[in-house]
């Protein structure tokens, strides 16, 4: 099966990984986040490690107008314009701050969209910058786990649930970056999270993955309970509803 | 005395040079593959900590005579044997402390898991990039390690130096060999000087990698 080369980013992998069996269909829109929502063990991570080329399944995949993969050719991760944030931070540890920002930044082709001042500024990175990794908060690591994939000038950025290793206080603390990221951001980006809350937020679009397949329907009540979540997630689930042509009642 | 010290010390640093370099490839290989049968090469490079020094060099000294397959073919090179040469014996130490190379590097190289290299790879570093800008600097406290314990260890051989080495003062002549000919020769006051010298580097060398491996835990916590 061969995919349409078309604006946005558009894929199918069919496949098995360790025992998993893995049958997705997807497209995302040429900008704003796609949220990935689904059960834990659905195939979210799989899915994500396939389009960044660390998992290779048969499929195929394009982003704009570059094929990335299909029947005849796979590129290979480091060949592909993809940020990817990691649950966990995954920072290099022998690098500072700037030397983690910097990495992917001097090993792209010369035009630079994202600019190392701008992207410091969005995140608030300044303060952190002469900073060795190993001492960063959660929260911190996490921001510059970002910034770094921005800095590697992606057409396409990845994010497999970069807050649910944070507690309430950092979660907090890094989700009015990513709403400034969500506003500046000018290429598409899939968002992995099953917090509701979150994915209001700072989705555009939900995709949602049952057992290895995208599926249209939740197949679950989509209610949200406002109790426990912070002000900022309530606004945020209010901006969706009303997005999505809800009023509220009386 | 001091050229039996100078040969000692140029054969313990050119084995950890080379062994080190030799050790990286296989070390990589055995942390990064699957495959159950790694473990048969992981034996292989193991097997000299437990076979005796005699064993070792007995096989060595085989294989590097002139009429050895491997030394057949390097006849056409002008090179005849390698038995009693400063050569033989570097070649000799190198599989003699193979394990200790191989195995620290290997840990380190496991501790590190595959997310750096993913990392990189995401970061559009090439495998071979990635290796020398990431695995190796997070791998730099086996390879300390690995450097202390080779050195170390080949300063400490005896038996496979004295098969393979013949023991020729300015060649193959090394510490530990000299003194157990002072003390055959019942030289002890020579014996003892050279003797609390090999101790007291050998304690030194092991405060060392205790130290490393404080550090490491440290910078794990």
């Amino acid at each position: 099966m061969s995919v349409s080369v078309t604006a946005g980013v558009g894929g199918q992998f069919c496949g098995t990984i360790g025992g998993f069996a893995l049958d997705a269909e997807f497209s995302l829109a040429p900008s704003g986040v796609t949220a990935l929502s689904g059960p834990s063990g659905s195939g979210k991570t799989t899915l994500l490690r396939c389009i960044a080329g660390l998992t290779r399944l048969p499929g195929s995949l394009h982003v704009g107008d570059e094929v990335w993969q299909d029947p005849a050719r796979f590129l290979a991760p480091h060949r592909r314009a993809v940020g990817v944030v990691f649950q966990e931070a995954s920072l290099l540890a022998h690098l500072s701050v700037r030397g983690n920002l910097t990495y992917g930044a001097r090993r792209t082709p010369a035009r630079a969209e994202v600019g190392f001042d701008d992207t410091v500024d969005l995140l608030g990175l300044a303060p952190l910058l002469t900073r060795s990794v190993a001492n960063l908060s959660g929260g911190e690591r996490q921001r510059v786990a970002l910034g770094r994939a921005l800095l590697s000038q992606p057409r396409l950025l990845l994010m497999d649930e970069p807050l649910s290793s944070l507690d309430a206080g950092a979660k907090a603390e890094i989700l009015p970056y990513l709403d400034r990221l969500h506003r500046a951001l000018a290429i598409p980006a899939l968002y992995i999270s099953h917090d509701a809350g979150e994915i209001a937020r700072l989705a555009d679009h939900v995709l949602y993955m049952r057992e290895g397949r995208i599926v249209a329907d939740p197949g679950e009540p989509r209610t949200v309970t406002l109790e426990g979540l912070d002000a900022a997630s309530r606004d945020g689930l209010a901006l969706a509803a009303l997005r999505a042509g809800l009023r509220p009642l009386a | 005395m001091g050229e039996v010290v100078w040969t000692t010390l140029r054969l313990a640093g050119l084995t950890t040079a080379l062994l080190l370099i030799l050790a990286t490839p296989i070390a990589w290989w055995l942390a990064r593959r699957r495959a159950w049968w790694k473990e048969i090469v992981a034996a292989v490079t193991t097997l000299p900590i437990i076979l005796p020094p005699s064993v070792l060099g007995f096989y060595l000294l085989i294989a590097i005579a002139p009429q050895s397959p491997l030394m057949t073919a390097l006849h056409p090179f002008g090179v005849r044997t390698l038995a009693f040469t400063f050569q033989g014996l570097v070649i000799g130490s190198m599989v003699y402390s193979l394990p200790f190379a191989v195995q620290p590097i290997r840990n380190a190289f496991e501790a590190m898991g595959p997310r750096p290299m993913e990392v990189a790879a995401t970061l559009r570093a090439t495998p071979l990039d990635a290796f020398f800008t990431v695995a190796l600097p997070l791998a730099r406290r086996g390879f300390l390690t690995a450097a202390i314990l080779v050195f170390a260890h080949t300063i400490g051989e005896f038996g496979v130096v004295l098969m393979i080495g013949g023991s020729i003062p300015g060649k193959t002549e090394v510490i530990s060999v000299r003194i157990y000919q002072l003390v055959e020769s019942l030289q002890y006051g020579e014996a003892h000087k050279l003797a609390a010298g090999v101790a007291a580097f050998s304690f030194l060398a092991l405060l060392g990698l205790l130290l490393v491996d404080r550090r490491t835990d440290e910078a794990v916590r």
